[in-house]
């Protein structure tokens, strides 16, 4: 430890001027980000709180004259918004499934439950009990078919279907594509970077609207898994590369020490890479995962009524047409809450690993 | 002949020939079967229909089109307004993520924080929401009478924004840009390119003056020879009775899908901005300030080239999202590529031709804007160990 005096700390107004004011163009973004910031929290807040209406029983005339936000619309048609057509008794069923998936997700998240039988457990545990909830038909519970499950419910479904499809094909994918036989593994690239090259809208409209005409009668089935199966397809392509960048950080000498050790191909790759690759490729699993739940909207294209068509039902009926706005934004908060948690615990974890790989 | 199954190379060999024959079988069963379905539809397979008139009309057109025409025309009408959206987006994306980006790594946090929420936002919401969002907002304007107006000059109505601009045919308009582009392009080009090494930094500059200055004469003369000559070469819109005349119209389904690609894309690209200026090693940036550059020369001279190294790779897979992004414009019935095809397959029943000219045209878009943006990557990449941070 030295002998000289620490120089004195800098006073308050010292920190703030040093910040805020060091120079006039520093003061005058100051300033200026200021009066933008104070301006958008004031009229937002105006718009959403002070002179919103909250009353859920008045119906579109309890806005009437109302400078602000109309939530009352929310109040009237959350149901539709949440749940679609479903039938209006059996509610609790898809509010219950939908629950269950958050479950889901939460488990995923947790370390403690990371590996391939636990998660395999959770994912397909997890979506058989949705599945029953929502289809029915077992259990002292009334059937109903898919093409009245909607709203938010749908949303989810597609993008647990979509993940449940698509991770064990991209796994597949990734491994025929660093596979030692030339032909192989050059025909799964140029089939993994044609559908890369694509639009989703392309691909699902492909497997919506044209597939039955190019398939035999009996391969086609229902339009909703038609166009899951071509999401799916669309995630793997995206999800193979990943997994494959994961493989590709796994040092040489690993796989290496395994064929020395006389373990066979199934092994190998079970036991020793792709624990590694997987946790090399978690993040940009996770951030594939938030964009595959917002690209979950663009089956409103090919007829779906998931939670954003539901949305456009519930303001373009009745005499709600003018409380647009709010309906969108109770959506945006929906898809919000839902990819912002993910990519945050998405962004935690990479920093966690970061300080690992560091000590 | 039981020793064969175990020799290696034989099994290699009848692996990948599988494989090959799984694939081929499933194209094929495909096109039996679409064949078989055509055939009892009465319908013709080939291309010869691209020689048809369509019979119906399209609402946003940049050259003339008439429901005589025939299918190949609307097919390049499809692929032009996607391109022309696309440009529009790309570009709006771009000036409003840079700003973004610059605001998330300025040194004060007021900023920042605005920055940040802005990304935080808008990268969130899928963008078909934000789409529909501004759909319905363009779509709510007043009706022409009692048009919002700013300085007289540009009008917002419910049935599209009235702009000033130049009585040109939609063609000439489109050529006039690509040359505009083009010219840029190559001034890019030779600011970083190796061949241009050589020269003397005046020299270089006169020369992209000179190509800046042909490039705007080439536009200037297509837009002059394009001019419609009934009309006066610049328009502005004024109301005359029920609608505005004069002046540029942009839909409301443009502008909707412009503005939010432009709000969805600059927060990503906003992002690779941050992400670009972070890549630049302290190390660089303390050297050049030890040399006694200013604050601004630092920002130029060293900040900003290198972390347009850092950038470009990322950039271009963002510029190729978000032209694929602008097959949502159907959600809204914008006629772009995937709408044209779409609306092409109910009328003519050609389905899998026009998928395969769908998936071609987006290769070939795809792999183009690639092309050039590695062309430009390669050109300025640094040589050898200069990126040490």
């Amino acid at each position: 430890m030295s002998d000289v005096a620490a120089p004195p700390a800098p006073s308050i107004l010292e920190v703030v001027r040093r910040r805020y004011f060091s120079s006039v163009g520093n003061t005058l973004l100051t300033v200026v980000s200021l009066a933008l910031l104070g301006t958008i929290l004031w009229k937002v807040l105006d718009w959403a709180v002070f002179t919103a209406v909250f009353s859920t029983s008045g119906g579109p005339e309890a806005c009437r004259g109302a400078d602000g936000a109309c939530w009352s619309v929310i109040g009237a048609r959350w149901r539709l918004i949440f749940f679609g057509l479903y039938p209006y008794e059996e509610h609790w069923r898809s509010g219950l499934a939908c629950l269950v998936v958050v479950v889901m997700t939460v488990l995923s998240c947790m370390p403690r439950f990371w590996s391939m039988k636990a998660i395999s457990v959770i994912w397909i545990g997890g979506f058989a009990v949705f599945y029953v909830l929502m289809k029915g038909g077992v259990l002292g519970l009334v059937r109903v078919d898919e093409q009245n499950w909607g709203g938010l419910a749908l949303t989810v479904f597609i993008f647990v279907t979509t993940v449940i499809i698509g991770m064990p094909l991209s796994l597949a994918w990734a491994l025929l594509r660093r596979s030692e036989l030339k032909v192989v593994s050059r025909v799964t690239a140029v089939i993994i970077d044609s559908v890369r090259s694509l639009p989703l809208v392309s691909i699902l409209f492909t497997f919506a609207i044209v597939l039955p005409f190019v398939l035999p009668d009996w391969l086609t089935g229902d339009k909703l898994y038609r166009a899951i199966i071509g999401s799916a397809l669309f995630f793997s392509a995206y999800q193979a590369e990943i997994i494959r960048g994961g493989f590709q950080g796994v040092p040489k000498g690993q796989e290496e020490a395994a064929k020395a050790l006389g373990l066979g191909y199934w092994l190998r790759i079970g036991k020793i890479l792709l624990p590694q690759a997987f946790k090399n490729a978690l993040p940009a699993t996770i951030n594939q995962f938030v964009i595959t739940f917002k690209e979950t909207s663009l089956f409103i294209i090919i007829g779906f009524f998931e939670v954003l068509a539901s949305g456009n039902a519930a303001y373009g009926t009745g005499d709600w047409t003018f409380a647009y706005v709010e309906v969108y934004v109770f959506i945006a908060a929906i898809y919000f809450a839902f990819v912002f948690s993910l990519s945050r615990y998405g962004a935690f974890l990479e920093r966690r690993m970061d300080a690992g790989d560091r000590r | 002949m039981i020793s064969a199954v175990y020799n290696r190379q034989v099994r290699a060999v009848v692996a990948q020939a599988a494989y090959l024959l799984f694939w081929a079988g499933l194209v094929l069963v495909c096109v039996l079967e679409a064949r078989a379905n055509l055939n009892a539809q009465h319908l013709t397979t080939g291309f010869d229909f691209l020689w048809k008139s369509t019979g119906w009309d399209v609402t946003f057109s940049l050259i003339e089109y008439k429901p005589s025409d025939p299918y190949w025309k609307v097919l390049l009408i499809g692929v032009m307004n996607t391109l022309f959206l696309g440009a529009i987006g790309l570009v709006l994306a771009t000036v409003v993520g840079v700003v973004v980006g610059m605001a998330r790594t300025s040194q004060n946090d007021i900023a920042r924080l605005l920055g940040t929420i802005y990304v935080e936002i808008f990268r969130n919401i899928p963008l078909i929401v934000q789409v529909f969002f501004w759909y319905a907002v363009a779509t709510r304007f007043p009706a022409p009478r009692q048009a919002l107006s700013v300085e007289g000059l540009v009008y917002l109505t419910s049935r599209g924004l009235y702009v000033p601009g130049l009585n040109i045919t939609g063609l000439s308009a489109f050529l006039g840009i690509l040359a505009l582009l083009a010219a840029l392009g190559l001034i890019v080009f030779i600011a970083a390119a190796p061949r241009f090494r050589r020269y003397e930094p005046r020299e270089k500059g006169r020369l992209q003056l000179a190509v800046l200055a042909v490039g705007l004469a080439v536009m200037a003369v297509i837009f002059v020879a394009g001019r419609l000559p009934e009309l006066p070469f610049v328009g502005v819109p004024e109301l005359k009775g029920l609608a505005f005349k004069g002046g540029i119209r942009i839909t409301p389904e443009l502008a909707a899908l412009a503005f939010a690609i432009a709000i969805y894309g600059g927060a990503y690209i906003g992002e690779i901005v941050r992400g670009g200026f972070k890549a630049v090693g302290h190390g660089q940036v303390e050297a050049a300030e030890a040399l006694g550059l200013t604050p601004l020369q630092v920002f130029t001279k060293v900040r900003f080239p290198l972390a347009l190294r850092a950038m470009l790779p990322i950039l271009t897979n963002q510029y190729v999202w978000l032209i694929k992004a602008t097959t949502m414009g159907i959600a809204i019935g914008f006629t772009d590529f995937f709408m044209v095809v779409s609306i092409s397959i109910n009328q003519s029943g050609q389905t899998l031709e026009l998928i395969g000219i769908l998936m071609a045209g987006f290769l070939i878009i795809n792999f183009g804007l690639a092309a050039i943006l590695n062309t430009i990557n390669r050109a300025i990449a640094l040589k050898g160990d200069q990126l040490r941070t």
